[in-house]
């Protein structure tokens, strides 16, 4: 790329995004620096290069930038990250500038936030199960490493409680810990203290990075956030050989970020004003999760998003689920029931829960105990649906079994609290709870697998 | 600053996205390939303004300057049809992933090229057309093995004719010359192909059999025919992939491209990984070997994404010219949709609904309309046929939307997926209620004929039991089950069968994942058998709680994984439990009293 050049005031200034004159050989994506006197200096992205006009998008606040003004220069340079080990234990900036006291990571190299594409035929399915420690997860949403699997969540449920519970929890085969890059999107300062406090005072602490973009800081930096994230994880797992899981909170926030940029480029909005490639934009984010051939790491990712209004249907977690490879749902009955997690495994799903479960991983029986469980908490549940119209009296003797089956299951299999359980614990309570039921009522559990539930006689 | 020249080197003016502009481009076509800057990113001419030519780049336009070169190649964007396209990986413009990641490693650098088909690779042909013939576009020149036991016919491509002046049997690479006509063409393995342009064939044919799918529900409820085209419409979690992948595995055709479009890395490597190693029963050799898979991931770059489609389309096309029977998986078509979109946006084209181009329809309905059914160009005579399944992600699983109600109006059936049976892990999740077939009556005979039973007269009886089930859980809903007669209620026992047995079919038990026929027609028809000897039972004075319903569903539930060996000593079981369903009638009248 060629060198830096200076350009002196702006045609326009709407928002943040400035309009540039004659900025030849401006670059999609450079990087630019904005001066103006009696002003902090800040930093912006072309993003529409034009021999007449240029668009460069700020990152900081443009409060008090006056475009007759400024100085713009074009740094010949893409975004870069600093990448590398020694930033693990450090705590930055949405845009890793220091926020710990010490001085700006340099790492071990330089690598562009954008990144690049996997080639999908050097991929290695992911199928090496991660023990959560979590029975909802575990048991019945198996996640394995190299797999995007967020957690939906709604206003005010603790959603960052669970995934600081998995990260302090989270073993993959083998017993190894995990490296932790975590990206505080657009999120309150209480919440950031949440989740940094947890892990203050836990092992894990020397083995996490965090990039911190909070609520007050730049908004247009949110955008950039996740993807330094990522790079560094990137770094971690497919050059330094280790087992990396991303925790970014939250994805609507980034979304809202999205939207604000292409309305204030006049862009045609797609449903309900987000733009039309927010899902291609998002599977930038969400498909550098993977294994590859020949490297010993993996990425994996688990998201945090807020369904505004608990909605699923809406365009964020619409999309997001069309990406990731199941999600983990949060229910607002169960959190005011007291259970912890309060994971609704109805609509919750592991797409590769498959590949990690069975012989060798878990227990051989797992597929069928998990779809027995399913299917009957789903009766349960549509029972107690019915039991509101006609009343518990008027339902069927298999669905009153149904019935007290769910509210059972909630209680003792979702509602696990703040312990960590072992996958062999979480099958064990799946068992106490269909051994409460007649043969008859399990169906997807044949012979062989009943034969093999605890305490059977053989 | 003087204005940029009108004559001389093309160069980049403008960059915003996926889309360029440049100029002069004065001498290039509409829709011609550019390489694009220092790195020869992959374009394509999408519009002509004044002396500006809109670019839309394939590739990732990060760090491309104002200023840089443009190379126009005078020609569009083309495929490299041949031998090696079975079993190959390819992304959305052709290059093969695997050669791909050799060049440029793990990740893929914007520029990197590799040719489709490997030049290296030397191919043993066999000459079928004599020298003094007059040959015309489609015949069939020769032969060759492309895979164990698949036989490639080499075909003089379209707009080519003359007399065949030399043609000689030899070890061949794709670039070479095989023979030549009269007036010197030289005849290759390969030919290149617009892959915007659906390729030609002498006659467009009716469909007259179906595509078997090994699934239960698709064969006997909504059947696909050979050459016909259906949506699967589904939200997220619905199972639109596992399908896809199934029919992959399972359906009964020669060829099958696999197009990935804006997916999952994942799952295309589960794929990979998978395919070689399954094994094909018809013909006893990997599925690999009869496979295409076509790539374009979520974050690969947008515009190779609508290339996508058209690629394995043109694939699909070729191998149906050779006479052979293909099937073509796109998954998923909304996010190609999304692409057009994507693009027109850029250009700043009236949007019409949902911010889709207004010719999305069109454009829908000439894609679709490359699957049939035809007799090839040429000599010898040879029929083939593009099959083409699409699934569809409508937004938030919502049908109402452009993609789903434009690809229903030109497809021939339409498998709709329903999040409530999902949720239940109902797999197929595929809502009878809404889905349907125009295929029913044109694929009657043949599956009759495979299956030995009247495949059309069972369909209606097993649509009858659903439709009374969703009627008589409505009216339980209301007023409780004590209010359904035992009559209703084996009804409702009955049709549990089939929800979970006879339609709900596991892609991950190794036997259950693909039905034969014979099998399906089998379970359709014990369904049949139990629901009327249940009717009949308690015509004769037996309560539900009579009938051993129990014992009915144990047995019936051993169908699903009974490989064909076992399915007549199974069948028998589930028949003799069927006849005697009301038996325990004496007994427990007796206990009673």
């Amino acid at each position: 790329m060629i060198a830096a050049r200076t350009h002196h005031g702006a045609r326009a200034l709407v928002g943040a995004l400035l309009y540039v004159d004659d900025a030849r050989g401006a670059a999609m994506g450079e990087v630019v620096e904005i001066r103006q006197p009696g002003q902090p200096p800040r930093r912006g992205q072309v993003i529409d290069a034009g021999d007449a006009l240029t668009v460069v998008q700020i990152l900081e606040e443009p409060l008090g930038l006056a475009p007759a003004r400024v100085a713009i220069t074009l740094t010949g340079a893409t975004a870069e990250a600093p990448v590398g080990r020694e930033l693990l234990g450090r705590t930055l900036s949405g845009v890793a500038a220091p926020l710990d006291d010490l001085p700006p990571p340099i790492g071990e190299a330089l690598r562009p936030v954008w990144g690049a594409p996997m080639n999908p035929s050097r991929r290695l399915p992911p199928g090496d199960f991660i023990e959560t420690g979590i029975s909802a997860i575990d048991g019945l949403n198996t996640l394995v490493r190299g797999q995007k699997l967020p957690v939906f969540s709604g206003a005010g449920l603790p959603a960052l409680e669970l995934a600081a519970q998995i990260v302090e929890h989270a073993r993959a085969g083998g017993g190894e810990p995990f490296a932790v890059v975590f990206a505080a999107i657009g999120i309150t300062a209480r919440e950031t203290r949440l989740f940094v406090e947890r892990l203050r005072d836990s092992p894990a602490r020397a083995r996490t990075v965090f990039y911190l973009n909070e609520a007050r800081d730049p908004t247009i930096e949110q955008l950039l956030t996740p993807r330094f994230a990522l790079a560094q994880a990137e770094f971690l797992a497919f050059e330094a050989g280790m087992h990396v899981l991303v925790v970014m909170a939250d994805v609507a926030h980034y979304c809202e970020t999205l939207r604000q940029v292409a309305a204030a480029r006049d862009e045609v909005p797609g449903r309900r004003g987000y733009p039309g490639y927010m899902y291609t934009d998002l599977a930038t984010l969400f498909e550098r999760a993977g294994v590859l051939h020949d490297r010993p790491g993996s990425l994996t990712q688990l998201p945090i998003l807020t369904m505004p209004d608990d909605d699923i249907t809406h365009p964020i977690p619409d999309l997001t689920g069309y990406i990731t490879e199941g999600q983990v749902v949060l229910s607002r009955e169960l959190h005011g029931q007291g259970v912890f997690p309060p994971i609704d495994v109805l609509p919750s799903l592991s797409r590769l829960m498959n590949a990690g479960l069975g012989a060798g991983k878990t227990v051989v029986e797992h597929r069928r105990w998990a779809d027995q469980l399913y299917a009957s908490y789903a009766r349960g549940r549509e029972a107690r649906l019915m039991a509101t119209i006609v009343g518990e009296a008027g339902l069927s003797d298999p669905d009153r079994r149904a019935l007290a089956f769910a509210a059972r299951f909630e209680r003792e299999l979702i509602g696990q609290g703040r312990t960590r359980r072992t996958i062999t614990e979480t099958i064990a309570v799946g068992w106490r709870l269909l051994a409460e039921l007649p043969r008859d009522d399990l169906e997807r559990i044949d012979d062989a697998t009943w034969a093999r539930r605890p305490g059977a006689t053989p | 600053m003087s204005a940029p020249p009108t004559t001389g080197t093309p160069t980049i003016t403008r960059v915003t996205g996926t889309l360029a502009e440049a100029r002069p481009l004065r001498d290039a076509g509409l829709y011609d390939l550019v390489r694009v800057g220092e790195r020869g990113l992959l374009g394509e001419i999408i519009r002509f303004k004044d002396d500006v030519a809109t670019l839309q780049v394939y590739e990732d336009t990060t760090g491309l300057a104002v200023g840089a070169p443009v190379v126009a190649t005078g020609a569009p964007l083309t495929v490299e049809l041949g031998p090696g396209l079975l079993g190959a990986i390819l992304d959305g413009v052709g290059r093969p992933l695997a050669r791909l990641a050799a060049a440029s490693g793990d990740f893929i650098a914007p520029g990197a090229t590799a040719p489709t088909l490997d030049p290296a690779r030397r191919w043993r042909f066999t000459a079928t057309a004599r020298p003094g013939t007059h040959l015309v576009a489609g015949d069939v020149l020769g032969t060759l093995e492309e895979q164990p036991g698949f036989v490639h016919r080499v075909l003089v491509p379209p707009g080519v004719a003359g007399a065949l002046r030399t043609l000689a049997d030899g070890a061949y690479a794709v670039a070479d010359a095989i023979g030549h006509l009269g007036d010197g063409t030289p005849l290759h393995l390969a030919q290149r192909w617009p892959l915007r342009t659906p390729r030609p064939v002498a006659e467009r044919l009716p469909a007259d059999r179906p595509l078997v799918t090994g699934q239960r529900v698709f064969d006997l409820l909504f059947p696909l025919a050979e050459g016909g085209a259906v949506a699967v419409p589904g939200g997220f979690g619905t199972g639109k992939t596992v399908i896809e992948h199934g029919l992959a595995r399972h359906a009964a055709a020669d060829v099958v491209v696999f197009v990935g479009c804006g997916e999952r890395g994942n799952e295309i490597a589960e794929v990979v990984q998978e395919f070689p190693r399954l094994v094909d029963p018809r013909t006893g050799r990997p599925v690999m070997e009869r496979t295409v898979l076509v790539v374009n991931t979520s974050n690969m770059p947008v515009v190779a994404r609508e290339a996508s489609v058209y690629l394995g389309i043109s694939i699909a096309e070729y191998y149906r010219d050779m006479g052979y029977r293909v099937a073509v998986m796109v998954d998923s078509l909304s996010r190609w949709a999304e692409a057009l979109r994507d693009i027109a946006a850029r250009l700043q084209e009236m949007p019409g609904e949902e911010g889709y181009p207004t010719h999305l329809a069109s454009r829908l309905g000439q894609l679709y309309e490359r699957a049939g059914r035809a007799r090839a160009c040429g000599t010898p005579d040879r029929t083939g046929a593009v099959s083409l399944v699409c699934a569809v992600s409508p937004p938030g699983g919502d049908f109402a939307e452009p993609v789903t109600q434009a690809s229903l109006r030109v497809a021939g059936g339409l498998w709709a997926l329903d999040p409530a049976l999902a949720r239940k892990r109902q797999f197929p999740a595929v809502d009878w209620a809404t889905s349907y077939s125009l295929h029913v009556e044109t694929t009657a005979a043949w599956f009759a004929a495979e299956a030995g039973v009247d495949w059309v007269a069972l369909r209606a009886r097993v649509l009858q039991l659903l439709q009374r089930d969703a009627e008589l859980r409505e009216i339980a809903g209301l007023l409780g089950h004590e209010a359904l007669q035992d009559r209703d209620r084996a009804v409702i026992e009955i049709a549990r069968l089939v929800h979970e047995h006879l339609l709900g079919q596991s892609a991950y038990d190794p036997i259950d994942a693909a039905c034969p026929v014979a099998k399906t027609g089998r379970m359709a028809a014990l369904v049949v058998a139990a629901l009327d000897a249940a009717e009949a039972a308690i015509e004769r004075g037996a309560t539900i709680d009579d009938l051993d319903l129990a014992g009915l569903r144990r047995a019936y539930a051993g169908l699903r994984a009974a490989p064909m060996a076992l399915l007549a000593e199974r069948a028998a079981a589930v028949a003799r439990v069927i006849a005697s369903l009301g038996d325990a009638r004496g007994a427990a009248a007796e206990v009673r009293a």
